[in-house]
């Protein structure tokens, strides 16, 4: 069994000796985290490295995964998956109110991710973009504490990649919930968050904190060592 | 130098620009009332066969006719009576094959124990031809209307737990996952995905279902009846009125198809949010 979640009302993420495996291969092997509340976090790695293992443990969706450690998150948790996830059966409003009641505040939501006006369309009426900013939508009405992304910008195509970069990092200033955001996108990592880790066989490669302000020199910097830490040499650049 | 060359660059003509158009796939713009075309045009071959005189009256009569007869058994027979008893019984017996169908379809659907405990069970059931039953059933039941009804439910209930089932272990694993990040509890869970998950897969047991039940009454009520449409067919048998049976039969065809055109009607209100081939 995954270890006990501790609630708390105050929003961070705490992690101590967090260890999973799946049929006796450790995935995770005794992970040391903490977010600070607010923090924008990009988690990297490999496929396979662990990235989707950790942020499902955080989420407490590991239910059949054998491990160990300390684990500390909010009550308040929202999930943005690669899928937007929308029940099909379910308009776009009540698709974003799934769980939680307050039509006034699921307008609001989608004004903000800019789907005002399409409350009663179907799932199936919106393209990937629109999906995804309605998923989006969704995770904003719970007012999360701690908002975790798997991913979630791997199936757009790269203008509405760039559209929602922005989008995300906008909501995220006028929230300002704690982001755990996972992704294989090294540009996209710099491009959104604080702090960057690298996630290599189970531990934190890396951990490099992002100066926003930093030039293009500063972020070229950042490419080549998380490049690095992800085992890409000079020539395949 | 031939005056071509010397006047404006030869321009090639540029090949005509066809817009090639792909073929759809797609069966097409559905037309009202299409499904009727078949039905129609079968009629109407057998209205001119009998007025040509190439069918023989004692076998298959002329449609006419067959209408002659029904008006006059409406009229002075037992006809209403008749179809009213025939109508109580498949009522009654799909109203509870229907209950039981979709219960047990959630029950084994939503728990482990339910599944072990039902789908082996239900499955033995279906192995079994239901007809085959009736000989117990006279025993068990007597041969009044509790054990036709009980025949009806089994033949309705099968069909709409086996698709009701399928469609509820069809449900996407990420849906239930995303159920349990958005903190749904188990009531919400049911309602909000599970059934409109499984509505598809139930309407497709429903049409069964009523198809079902028209069926097992016409086996019920030719072999075990004193009263309904069967019993009318089975006593013109022995008088030899062809008219009789086929009124029998136009009755039944009518109503099997008029439910499965409301049943149809429904699904396509309730699943208004499938985008198929069909809509």
């Amino acid at each position: 069994m995954a270890t006990h979640t501790e609630q708390l009302t105050r929003p961070a993420v705490r992690l101590r000796g967090l260890t999973r495996s799946f049929d006796r291969r450790t995935v995770l092997d005794g992970i040391d985290l903490d977010i600070p509340a607010g923090q924008f976090v990009a988690l990297l790695g490999h496929s396979g490295s662990g990235k989707s293992t950790l942020l499902r443990a955080i989420a407490g969706l590991d239910h059949q995964v054998t491990g160990s450690g300390q684990l500390t998150a909010p009550e308040r948790i929202s999930v943005v998956f690669q899928d937007s996830r929308l029940l099909p059966w379910r308009r776009v409003l009540d698709n974003v109110l799934l769980g939680t009641d307050g039509e006034d505040k699921g307008r609001a939501a989608l004004e903000e991710v800019g789907l005002g006006g399409r409350e009663q369309a179907w799932p199936s009426e919106l393209s990937g973009g629109e999906a995804q900013r309605a998923a989006l939508a969704r995770s904003l009405v719970r007012e999360p504490e701690l908002l975790l992304a798997d991913e979630p910008f791997g199936a757009l195509d790269a203008l509405t990649r760039i559209k929602m970069h922005a989008l995300l990092r906008e909501l995220w200033e006028r929230h300002r919930p704690s982001v755990l955001l996972v992704t294989h996108d090294v540009d996209e990592a710099i491009v959104l968050a604080d702090r960057v880790l690298v996630l290599e066989e189970g531990r934190i490669g890396l951990d490099l904190a992002i100066d926003r302000d930093a030039g293009a020199d500063a972020r070229g910097e950042y490419r080549l060592r998380l490049l690095a830490a992800l085992g890409v040499t000079e020539d395949l650049r | 130098m031939s005056a071509v060359t010397t006047t404006a660059p030869a321009v090639t003509e540029a090949p005509p620009a066809v817009r090639r158009k792909r073929r759809s796939l797609s069966p097409g713009r559905r037309l009202p009332a299409t499904r009727l075309i078949g039905p129609v045009l079968l009629l109407a071959l057998w209205a001119a066969a009998s007025a040509a005189g190439r069918l023989d009256p004692g076998a298959v009569p002329a449609p006419w006719t067959v209408l002659e007869t029904g008006a006059r058994l409406w009229t002075e027979g037992t006809l209403p009576d008749d179809i009213l008893t025939s109508l109580q019984r498949a009522a009654s017996g799909f109203a509870i094959g229907l209950v039981a169908g979709v219960a047990l379809a959630l029950a084994a659907g939503l728990s482990r124990v339910g599944e072990a405990l039902i789908d082996g069970t239900v499955n033995l059931n279906r192995a079994i031809p239901t007809l085959g039953l009736i000989p117990l059933f006279i025993l068990w039941l007597g041969i009044g209307e509790t054990f036709k009804i009980a025949i009806i439910a089994i033949v309705v209930y099968i069909p709409i737990y086996l698709n009701t089932h399928a469609a509820l272990a069809g449900i996407d694993s990420r849906f239930v996952e995303l159920a349990e990040v958005q903190g749904l509890n188990r009531f919400q869970f049911i309602r909000q995905i599970v059934i409109p998950g499984a509505l598809p897969g139930f309407f497709v047991g429903l049409r069964l279902g009523v198809t079902g039940s028209w069926l097992g009454l016409v086996v019920l009520e030719q072999i075990n009846a004193t009263s309904g449409l069967g019993y009318l067919m089975f006593q013109a048998q022995n008088y030899g009125q062809s008219d009789v049976i086929l009124v029998g039969l136009v009755v039944y065809g009518v109503f099997g198809l008029v439910s499965d055109s409301a049943v149809r009607l429904i699904e396509r209100r309730v699943l208004s949010w499938r985008r198929t081939l069909s809509s």
